[in-house]
């Protein structure tokens, strides 16, 4: 009872414990990609778009992937197109974040009707096949990168929706809950300190494997030709091109490469996050 | 100390149901009870007997039940009240603090922190630096060492006592009038309970707060309570004066309840306990609820279910009580 306290900041340094193995690998690869994403720029080794070599030149110390239909460098391609893919990767997770958190802590607190029309909608929403649905609204909205962020997000709030809904509803059970409803706490300062910071961490592991799908479904778009158009370097549009040169197998592997290493990356990471935080309900 | 006087809280036929699979459960059945300022009452009575439940419906915490009957703050009605009345009143009027200190506090708050949201809550005006001297001194108020730093301190960091100390500070930071405190020391070590206890009293004493107690500890009771009301299935069987109803318990229950409690000055081989268990609220036996375990039941008991009946200071419900009472015999 008269214990000293030690002083209030005490953030665990060095090391999280559960970055290790393939997490920590994974957790590179994610750094490298994003300092390629940022500076690739500064240090190209060509012009993405320029015809630098004859074309259709298999890998070799110039060309470290070789060279497209076009005579341009597949390996500095590769790496610009981690400026489309990230990007759009983060503003897609982020915006259906948001959006399902807000729709998700309405529902999931407020209960009632609200909640039935909410989750109904979500129901309608996660009864299509993510992919499928995503290529009707870029179809209808027009091929784009940003008609194709725009799907996507359409798409993927809702699983955020329900995730936090069930947490919401769990979390506002607990006593000090209902005790802070007892002697007077304001209902948006109950949601907002009280219920949303614990039941957030599935939301973060999920959105953390969720990052390396959406990378995914972003080439899938520019693969059938709804996401980025050619020529600009985009994983996804680059596989596309090099599907049609069947005996240049470096023009596809490339960016099946890239897109294989980041997917990868965000699911050891999440898997990591998930085992750590001892989160269950998240695939 | 018995206050007298208007009481500020007055429950009327306070009923509770729950819809249950096994059909309607009636948690609460008809509780009438009054509070007064500056006193403490004492609720007693098994688990399962109502007692939380009527405190929760009279703040209107319960979710999913059906109340009915009335709650009265002063003029205003509470039960079927709006949001916002309900909000206004609690931790500004009535004031609750819940049983288990290790889980009624926020643990991804620090202390100070939750308590300038409760605080903020009724007080907007408070500027962050009057918040944070008003929560050190409720802190300092309720005997905790070192309060402007535990206030940095994140609830895991506080022992139970302490954090049941917390509770109440932030509980009595609005200047409620009247606070529940549901179980306040069942969770806590004996020696922890007296000061938390002794605490409780010297508030209500300090600022004419009314104290309702909700316990099952019969000890807590007589060294705290001016009046008692024994609840069984959801009913109040005995409502009396403390020093009353240790002396003549009214109701075979209360009888059978002080039975229980192991006395200093008496060999005990077995401490004794009431035979059979309560009745279930979705299935309540016909008649008295307490007759199938009441050493003095008779046939009256099994078909009607007796009222509250003035006997001397006391209220029983009990037609075996009220027909002795009836005939002459000295209470």
């Amino acid at each position: 009872m008269t214990d000293v306290i030690s002083p209030a900041r005490r953030l665990r340094r060095g090391r999280p414990e559960w970055l290790r193995g393939p997490a920590l690998v994974g957790a590179i690869a994610i750094t490298v990609w994003l300092l390629v994403a940022l500076t690739v720029p500064l240090w190209s080794p060509y012009d993405p778009l320029a015809e630098v070599a004859p074309r259709l030149q298999g890998p070799s110390w110039h060309h470290l992937m070789g060279t497209d239909q076009l005579g341009r460098d597949v390996f500095t391609r590769m790496l610009w197109g981690s400026r489309t893919s990230l990007p759009v990767a983060f503003v897609v997770i982020l915006s259906s974040v948001v959006i399902g958190t807000i729709v998700g802590a309405i529902a999931g607190y407020r209960g009632g009707w609200i909640d039935a029309v909410l989750m109904r909608f979500v129901d309608i929403t996660m009864a299509f096949p993510p992919i499928l649905l995503a290529m009707a609204i870029t179809a209808s909205l027009g091929p784009g990168v940003r008609n194709a962020l725009i799907a996507m997000v359409l798409v993927w709030w809702p699983i955020y929706a329900r995730l936090l809904r069930a947490q919401v509803i769990a979390v506002k059970q607990r006593e000090y809950v209902e005790s802070a409803e007892a002697i007077g706490v304001k209902r948006f300062a109950i949601l907002r300190r009280y219920v949303l910071p614990m039941a957030y961490t599935p939301v973060l592991v999920n959105a953390t494997m969720d990052f390396g799908q959406v990378v995914l479904l972003t080439a899938s778009l520019s693969f059938i030709g709804l996401g980025a158009r050619p020529p600009s370097p985009e994983w996804g549009a680059m596989i596309t091109e090099g599907a049609t040169q069947f005996y240049s197998w470096w023009i596809a592997t490339a960016p099946g490469l890239a897109i294989l290493v980041v997917v990868l990356a965000f699911n050891y990471v999440g898997d990591a996050l998930r085992d750590s935080f001892d989160v269950k309900g998240v695939l | 100390m018995t206050a007298t006087g208007e009481p500020i809280l007055r429950l009327r036929d306070l009923r509770v149901t729950f819809q249950t699979p096994a059909g309607p459960a009636r948690a609460v059945r008809g509780v009438d009870l009054d509070v007064r300022a500056g006193e403490s009452v004492a609720v007693v009575g098994e688990s399962g007997s109502g007692k939380s439940v009527s405190m929760l419906a009279t703040l209107g915490l319960l979710h999913n039940a059906e109340v009915s009957g009335s709650v009265k703050w002063g003029d205003t009605e509470l039960v079927g009240a709006s949001t916002d009345t309900l909000r206004s009143v609690r931790g500004r009027r009535i004031a609750m603090v819940f049983q288990d200190p290790m889980t009624s506090l926020n643990p991804v708050l620090t202390i100070g922190k939750q308590m300038s949201l409760v605080m903020k809550a009724h007080q907007p005006n408070l500027g962050k630096k009057e918040l944070r001297t008003k929560a050190v001194d409720l802190l300092n108020r309720l005997a905790i060492p070192q309060a402007d730093r535990r206030i940095d301190a994140y609830p895991h960091e506080l022992s139970g006592g302490m954090r049941q100390r917390v509770m109440i500070a932030m509980a009595i930071s609005n200047d409620p009038e009247v606070l529940i405190a549901d179980e306040p020391t069942t969770a806590l070590d004996v020696t922890v309970q007296a000061q938390i206890m002794e605490l409780l009293l010297k508030l209500r004493n300090e600022h004419n707060l009314a104290l309702v107690l909700i316990t099952h500890d019969l000890g807590v009771v007589a060294g705290s309570a001016d009046r008692v009301a024994v609840m069984y299935a959801g009913r109040i069987v005995e409502r009396a004066p403390v020093l009353g109803l240790f002396a003549s318990p009214g109701h075979p229950y209360t009888s059978a309840l002080l039975d229980c409690l192991p006395r200093l000055d008496r060999r005990h081989d077995v401490v004794s306990s009431i035979g059979g268990t309560p009745p279930n609220p979705a299935d309540l036996p016909e008649g008295c609820p307490f007759a199938p375990r009441c050493p003095k039941a008779i046939d009256a008991c099994r078909s009607d279910e007796p009222n509250l009946v003035r006997i001397g200071t006391s209220d029983v419900a009990c037609s075996v009580v009220a027909a002795g009472a009836a005939v002459g015999e000295p209470v």
